[in-house]
């Protein structure tokens, strides 16, 4: 079971901003334990964040990102008390989804 | 009589139907929770070349617009494994936004699709094998537009 990620969420001036620290190894693929073999690929491929059923954040994400990728961004709208729920899957098919609930 | 009664099945199996079905999509979606996602862009994030990355995300040529475009990035990254990158812009309505790295082997590392409603304002950390150009690609309107920085990437964390 992939670890939970870190969200939060505020509401200032009718925008919500949401910060999202997941925590996966993104392995490039390209990284080589010490006895030569290579460590396979795997890294999340994609993250959905949705407010009240209705999608706010859509992102693919490739090798390239960080490990324990963090983001930001900010939508129109969002109440104090009210979730946003962020889900993201990874190349070999696993899969996280959390909760946050929005504060002012 | 008989009528009415064959009326009656109809519907109670029109109804039974629609129960079944929806107790089926219901269970497909709890198997797959992540079925709704949009499809990952296998070409773009598998590209060796900024070229070949910009076409698989349908993005061949785009305008060069460094004042619409806000890209804020290190001068010099002491630790390429974590480098703060934040994209926005001022144009109207823009959908797309995707960060790529270009001397990285994969240069594509993210793409955003922002729906209406959603600021054109991202915040990511990426992974820079060595000094390179991080390159913002936004969709606006249906168009793309490009701007770039250099990142010094230093090795032993004793700064540039």
């Amino acid at each position: 079971m992939p670890n939970p990620m870190k969200i939060r969420a505020t509401v200032k001036d009718g925008v919500t901003e949401v910060k999202i620290l997941m925590q996966h190894d993104m392995e490039t693929g390209l990284r080589k334990e010490a006895d030569g073999t290579l460590i396979p690929a795997w890294f999340i491929t994609e993250v959905k964040a949705q407010y009240q059923g209705r999608t706010v954040m859509e992102a693919q994400f490739g090798q390239s990102v960080s490990k324990n990728p963090y983001l930001l961004f900010r939508f129109k709208g969002g109440a104090a008390g009210e979730k946003v729920s962020v889900s993201w899957v990874d190349n070999k098919g696993e899969s996280r989804t959390d909760e946050a609930t929005i504060a002012a | 009589m008989s009528k009415e009664i064959d009326l009656n099945r109809r519907k109670a199996l029109k109804a039974g139907g629609g129960i079944g079905l929806l107790a089926l999509f219901g269970g497909l979606s709890l198997l797959r929770p992540t079925d709704a996602l949009a499809e990952w862009n296998k070409a773009a994030f598998s590209s060796k070349a900024m070229d070949e990355a910009l076409t698989g995300l349908g993005a061949t040529a785009p305008e060069s617009n460094a004042t619409a475009i806000q890209l804020t990035v290190p001068e010099i990254a002491e630790n390429g494994s974590v480098v703060p990158v934040t994209v926005s812009s001022s144009l109207a309505n823009v959908e797309q936004i995707s960060i790529f790295v270009d001397k990285n082997p994969n240069v594509l590392a993210a793409s955003f699709t922002l729906p209406q409603g959603t600021e054109a304002l991202v915040t990511t950390r990426v992974k820079m094998g060595q000094t390179a150009n991080v390159v913002a690609v936004v969709k606006a309107d249906g168009k793309f537009y490009r701007t770039a920085k250099e990142v010094k990437v230093t090795a032993g964390g004793c700064g540039g």
